[in-house]
């Protein structure tokens, strides 16, 4: 039982990661991420909104009516923004005008309303809950990463630190066409990294079930070939 | 004979011109720019340059171990990118950033998408560009030509291309243009040295007059409609060393002379569309980037009926 709701959170953060996996919520993923910090705010922005909007579509699943649940989960979503925005423009200014129109964009931000779809207008309250925290985190680890490549490269700094820059700038990194570069990359490396977990997880399974009945276990090692 | 009854695959006949033949011959039509281009830019063009191949070449070697394919340097097609990316940066540009360059015009431009013949856009300018919207002041930063033979320490000039801008015309003598004493990219500047790699190629039959002739003509009937100079327009900017050994890339302009034409007429269109109009002074590189990018369209248009299939053409 545990175990599911592990699952549930674990998910988002590398196999079924929304940005890199689902390649959902490209556009604020590639707008804002021109800096470490703004993905920081971003992502923490859209988990809030997210778990948020999970629990309540999740608790209100019953009543809404099937044919006008996209509406019905806007409003939920559109409110925990509107709040999220009030609270950002309130105590981080900052924040506020780095990220300018793509924070009350979290309202048709697809990762929450994909979440929302698939799976908390079908779940309970616990699972929907874990489910937007996980996705949540995984958007966020994206955007961190992805801004602090774009910031040390475009910038010569992570996070701000240190003042001048480790290295000189390379400023096509901070520009939309090094944006999609280097989200590119790391697609590249989310996809790698996800089939060699699949690829292990497969390779333990079948090494239980068909090596003990296998007369050639002793010479092949446990070693899998693609064409099995 | 060994082998009385050899079974192989067609081709059966081959007339012994290999990538390797083809790209020799681009490198030996560059040689008179690149002489040029010590010439007017001093010692300090050949170490760019040098830098360049170089990057280029281990770019390549490396790339291609890293993909676990077959080794590619060999073909030469690495030292053809790397030197005209060299030729179309200023001379002061800082080494590691020519490097820098050559290595994204090779990784990313040409292997990852899977290496010679498969790249959709023209490596050595993909690299041209990412330097430009990287390093903006560098790429700017002209050196007079001859200065290094008078002993001046690198003083800066402006291209004719931004004085066109700026004035409306630029002050300039034909002979001077045609010699390439201007300000300028390492190679783009001595129009006669370009020509006569061009006409080496030609003779060779490594490329066809088609697409510079067409790309040129189209730029100075352009610019003369446009009320411009258009014999400054023609000898100034990158537009020589862009139609001949550029546009003319064969992975990446079309395959037959329908689809050339369109293609050439269309780089002369973007470039002098933006020369004259754009913000930039010089839109040769992304005119030509563009255009690569309409080829597969370009040719899906050209594409010759097959015979006896469609609509018979009524003669």
């Amino acid at each position: 039982m545990a175990n599911k709701y592990w699952e549930s959170f674990s998910k988002g953060i590398i196999k079924e990661n929304p940005v890199l996996r689902l390649v959902l919520g490209t556009c604020p993923t590639l707008a804002v991420t021109t800096a470490a910090f703004n993905g920081l705010g971003m992502g923490v922005a859209a988990t809030f909104v997210l778990v948020c909007s999970n629990i309540v579509i999740s608790l209100l699943r019953k009543c809404i009516p099937d044919k006008v649940r996209l509406p019905a989960y806007i409003v939920v979503i559109a409110g925990f923004t509107t709040i999220v925005q009030m609270l950002v423009k309130a105590f981080l200014p900052a924040i506020d005008s780095a990220l300018g129109i793509y924070l009350p964009l979290i309202v048709v931000n697809c990762i929450i309303l994909g979440r929302a779809e698939a799976l908390a207008g079908k779940n309970t309250v616990g699972l929907s809950a874990l489910d937007g925290l996980g996705m949540g985190v995984g958007f966020t680890a994206a955007l961190i990463v992805m801004g602090s490549i774009r910031e040390f490269l475009g910038n010569g700094t992570v996070f701000g630190w240190p003042e001048g820059g480790l290295i000189p700038p390379i400023a096509i990194f901070v520009l939309p066409a090094g944006g999609f570069f280097v989200f590119g990359m790391l697609i590249w490396i989310a996809n790698r990294l996800s089939t060699k977990l699949e690829q292990n997880s497969a390779r333990k399974e079948l090494s239980s079930e068909v090596c003990a009945a296998c007369p050639m276990a002793g010479s092949c090692h446990g070693e899998v070939t693609d064409h099995d | 004979m060994e082998h009385p009854l050899l079974v192989s695959s067609s081709p059966h006949l081959h007339c012994g011109m290999s990538t390797r033949h083809i790209m020799r011959d681009v490198i030996i039509a560059l040689v008179p720019a690149l002489i040029a281009s010590v010439w007017l830019f001093g010692p300090r063009a050949l170490a760019v340059e040098l830098v360049c191949v170089a990057a280029a070449m281990a770019a390549e070697y490396l790339s291609r171990i890293v993909m676990k394919r077959p080794h590619t340097v060999g073909d030469l097609s690495c030292i053809v990118t790397g030197l005209l990316l060299a030729f179309n940066l200023p001379s002061t540009i800082p080494l590691w950033q020519a490097a820098f360059g050559a290595v994204v015009a090779i990784v990313v431009a040409k292997q990852m998408f899977g290496g010679l013949g498969q790249n959709f856009v023209n490596p050595a300018l993909v690299g041209r560009i990412v330097l430009i919207g990287s390093f903006p002041a560098e790429m700017g930063n002209w050196e007079t030509p001859l200065a290094w033979l008078g002993g001046v320490d690198a003083t800066t000039t402006a291209t004719p291309l931004a004085q066109l801008k700026e004035n409306g015309d630029a002050l300039f003598d034909p002979l001077e243009m045609l010699l390439g004493i201007r300000g300028g990219c390492l190679g783009e500047t001595c129009i006669i040295a370009l020509v006569i790699g061009g006409i080496y190629l030609m003779a060779r039959h490594i490329i066809r007059p088609l697409i510079p002739i067409t790309y040129i003509a189209t730029v100075f009937v352009l610019t003369w409609i446009l009320g411009e100079n258009p014999v400054a327009h023609v000898l100034s900017g990158g537009l020589m060393i862009g139609a001949i050994f550029m546009a003319t890339d064969y992975a990446t302009c079309p395959i037959n002379r329908g689809g050339k034409f369109v293609y050439a007429i269309g780089c002369g269109l973007l470039t002098v569309l933006i020369r004259v109009y754009g913000s930039l002074p010089e839109g040769v590189s992304f005119a030509i980037v563009i255009m690569n990018i309409l080829t597969p369209l370009i040719e899906k248009v050209v594409r010759p009926r097959v015979f006896g299939s469609g609509k018979a053409v009524a003669k």
